[in-house]
């Protein structure tokens, strides 16, 4: 016969709190809670306390003023007179269009770097070698204000252009004007063009989008879209019979001939850089700070990306390319079919980090006058306004988004990549 | 039937290799001319280095040391016969101030004792094979004394900090003793902040009163240069390793709430970028805290690096922590250890052993990291390039300034990461 005994009731005492295992975890998060609030309630208290002695109440009212400075570089219509909250999307779209520009850069310079470093020639792995120890150990700041002064002190200026005998010429037959104002490149015009859409209205983010460039990139994606089902009827074909028919110049041709068409229809050409008085006029002008802040972070981080590209095709064990050699494939196809997959796996959560360090590292703009979102919403609104916690918080909270936006991305291609295992 | 062998009895003598696989010739048709294409790209790269260094060798020796100003570099070069050349002259003008900023001059000696003190405090730490233990007290020491030194003032603040120390060793022992481990621990502390808060600072005033023994002291606006850097660089990097442990602890504990406040600073630290940082630090830390409070702009600059830098060290550790197979803390567990025994036996050494590289290369991204602070008026060496180019006699120089500050940084970058090297080859334990 069995007995069943409750276990003995022990009354609850104070110290089993600290040494009871089963209370102590607890104890020890309500006492770091109550730490952290205290924090954050003393830090709030302070900021109030603080901003009522400046009189500034905090608000974000100032956003709709008239800004009052100018943003030579941008992107969408600004003049002086529209409010601070448009100087900082003008900014934030600098943001963008540096890092997304660094970013491509980088990542051909990086890719191309990382793969020489690992060639069988001696002397081109040594000098890969040289250039990612030399660039990635010196700080990237020193890179863009260097960069920026050799363009300011070594660059022709523009009156050097003019005269029987110029000083300086232009560059690739005539269009492009290397000077040190930045750099004059044809843009793109159309004599039958569709005009412009103009989005969100009256609101401080409108801004006008060029229908063409809509078209053309419409039309791209359909090219690719159609080249991607070809290869995808003739990986069918070769399944079934073993033969592959020869598709490229038809994969290039749905890609190639309407991008043409439209071009032709919308009746492209290009505007060249003209020296007209003191200056060049037309084409598209991308100052100083663009293009050194551009180069500097795209070498900088290139040599990163270098690594970590070298550090991925290295992480492919050995036995994988032998094994795809003795299935009997050649150089170039193991490279595409066995060893890019699986190295890309390794490589591309780092390159997205460095993608997010590229875009982080853009906020030095402000050491070289380039206008970006530190620039107009933590520089000159900031000091215009006096504002200091409003635009240093609206500063961070944006790079914080871009941040988390990159991360998302990331993540799901993580889980995408994952290794399916048993 | 005659007895014929066709059998060879003896080895053949062996012959010499072709020549050209061996040596030398050997090693550069290998590596050097193996194919057409490769002799192709191994005859343009020769030459573009070569173009390089005609063109960088004579710019580099240029006679050009004693000029005073860009003008007088010219007529030098010139003078010479030169058409171009390196301007020297503003490195052997400028030097000094790259290096000290605008800390007195007669106070020079401070930061180099310092900087020497600075190997002799990190040698147990590095190179703890070669240095007798004994050593590791002065690198208990040294964080007390490196600010003594920098900014001056009485010696007895420091010592008093540091006695701050020997009382809460001593208040432990006297409650352990009497009532136990936790109430020691509770106690000790309070006694630690009790004297730190209000009683270190009389008491230092008091004995220098009394014996007073003082350096010059140094405001903060004087400190310049690369002393600068690696004032802010070092201090950061030494407090930033601990906490980014602490941090990476937190994010692995399985209390929640310990947890989530853990992500939520390593998450919002990194997505936001330094600058960012440094302008909380120029402009709102006055705010956040109580009325009245102004503390000095290097150590407002030095807490921000530290925090930045914190996180990142927390993600390169809890990869490290990610990356120990799942044996290892069920080891730990069955020798029966506690959460505390096993992280500092078993868990702790072999994370921190796999995470060198990640926590070297972030410790060289903090000290490159320090430049920016010439971005909120701080004189380190780019804010000072900046003075010097807009000084009348060397207006326009570029590669030279540069170049000299570049290989400043680049010096201590790189032979941090050769360390890293070094220390990995070092422990590594796998054969």
């Amino acid at each position: 016969m069995t007995t069943l005994t409750d276990p003995p009731k022990e009354s609850f005492r104070l110290s089993m709190l600290i040494y009871d295992t089963r209370y102590r975890s607890t104890t020890f998060q309500v006492i770091a809670l109550i730490g952290f609030l205290t924090l954050i309630g003393w830090l709030f208290n302070n900021t109030a306390q603080n901003l009522a002695d400046l009189g500034k109440e905090p608000s974000f009212r100032f956003l709709g003023e008239p800004a009052g400075y100018d943003i030579n570089q941008r992107l969408i219509d600004y003049d002086s007179q529209s409010p601070h909250l448009r100087a900082a999307f003008v900014g934030l779209l600098n943001t963008l269009l540096v890092a997304v520009l660094g970013c491509i850069t980088a990542t051909i310079l990086g890719v191309t770097i990382g793969v020489l470093r690992l060639s069988k020639n001696w002397l081109v792995a040594k000098v890969m070698t040289l250039y990612v120890e030399i660039i990635r150990n010196v700080p990237v700041l020193l890179w863009i204000v260097l960069t920026m002064a050799v363009m300011i002190e070594n660059l022709p200026s523009p009156k050097d252009f003019r005269g029987e005998d110029p000083a300086a010429t232009m560059q690739v037959f005539d269009s492009v004007a290397v000077t040190n104002r930045g750099i004059y490149v044809p843009e793109p015009l159309f004599t039958r063009g569709l005009g412009d859409a103009h989005l969100f209205g009256n609101s401080a983010m409108n801004f006008n989008i060029s229908l063409d460039l809509w078209l053309v990139i419409a039309v791209l994606i359909a090219g690719f879209f159609v080249s991607a089902k070809i290869r995808k009827r003739a990986d069918g074909i070769q399944e079934a019979t073993g033969e592959r028919p020869s598709t490229w110049y038809l994969r290039l041709g749905v890609i190639v001939v309407p991008l043409i068409i439209t071009f032709v229809a919308l009746g492209f050409h290009l505007g060249y850089p003209e020296l007209k008085g003191f200056n060049f006029q037309g084409g598209t002008h991308m100052r100083n700070s663009l293009i050194a802040l551009w180069l500097a972070l795209s070498i900088y981080t290139a040599a990163f990306i270098a690594e970590i590209v070298r550090a991925g095709i290295l992480a492919i064990s050995h036995g994988q390319t032998e094994a795809a050699a003795a299935l009997g494939l050649r150089p170039g196809k193991i490279m595409k079919l066995v060893v890019l997959p699986q190295a890309l796996r390794v490589i591309i959560p780092p390159l997205i980090s460095q993608f997010l360090n590229l875009t982080k590292n853009s906020s030095l703009a402000i050491a070289v006058g380039y206008m970006d979102i530190t620039g107009t919403l933590m520089g000159i609104t900031l000091n215009q306004t006096g504002r200091e916690l409003e635009t240093v918080m609206l500063g961070m909270l944006i790079y914080l988004t871009i941040s988390l936006l990159i991360s998302l991305v990331m993540n799901w291609y993580n889980e995408r990549v994952k290794l399916v295992e048993r | 039937m005659s007895d014929v062998s066709f059998v060879r009895t003896e080895m053949q003598p062996e012959k010499t290799p072709p020549a050209s696989t061996v040596g030398i010739i050997g090693w550069a048709h290998h590596r050097l001319f193996s194919s057409y294409l490769n002799s192709a790209i191994t005859v343009i790269a020769l030459y573009l280095i070569f173009m390089l260094l005609k063109g960088l060798i004579p710019w580099i020796f240029s006679p050009t040391w004693s000029a005073a100003s860009l003008g007088e570099c010219r007529e030098m070069i010139a003078a010479a016969g030169h058409e171009e050349g390196a301007c020297w002259g503003v490195i052997r003008d400028r030097w000094i101030q790259i290096i000290f900023g605008f800390y007195p001059v007669e106070y020079y000696w401070r930061p180099i004792v310092t900087f020497l003190l600075l190997f002799v405090a990190l040698a147990p730490v590095l190179f703890s094979e070669y240095t007798p233990p004994k050593l590791i007290w002065f690198t208990g020491i040294f964080p007390f004394l490196m600010p003594w030194l920098l900014w001056g003032g009485s010696i007895w603040t420091p010592l008093m900090i540091m006695a701050g120390f020997a009382i809460c060793y001593f208040a432990f022992k006297a409650i352990d003793a009497a009532a136990g481990t936790i109430p020691a621990l509770i106690g000790s502390v309070l006694a630690l902040i009790v004297w730190w808060l209000f009683l270190a600072s009389p008491v230092a005033s008091a004995i220098n009163n009394i014996i007073p023994i003082e350096l010059g002291g140094v405001e903060s606006r004087n400190f310049g240069g690369l002393m600068l850097s690696l004032t802010i660089g070092v201090v950061a990097i030494a407090i930033s390793l601990p906490l980014g442990i602490v941090l990476a602890l937190g994010r692995q504990s399985h209390l929640p709430i310990v947890r989530m406040m853990c992500v939520g600073f390593i998450e919002f630290i990194r997505g936001v970028p330094l600058i960012t940082l440094l302008f909380v630090a120029s402009t709102l830390l006055n705010i956040f805290l109580p009325p009245g409070t102004n503390f000095d702009i290097i150590l407002r600059v030095i807490i921000m690096a530290t925090l930045f830098s914190a996180a990142y060290m927390a993600e390169v550790i809890r990869g490290g922590l990610a990356a120990l197979p799942k044996g290892q803390y069920e080891g730990a567990d069955s020798l029966g250890l506690n959460y505390w025994q096993s992280q500092r036996l078993i868990i702790m050494p072999q994370a921190l052993k796999i995470s060198i590289p990640g926590i070297v290369s972030s410790f060289i991204g903090l000290f490159k990291d320090t430049t920016l602070v010439s971005i909120i008026g701080l004189l380190d060496p780019i804010g000072l390039s900046n003075a010097i180019r807009a000084d009348t006699a060397w207006t326009g120089i570029v590669w030279e300034l540069y170049g000299f500050i570049a290989l400043l940084f680049w010096v201590f970058c790189f032979s941090m990461s050769r360390y890293s090297m070094y220390l990995e080859r070092k422990l590594k334990t796998t054969n």
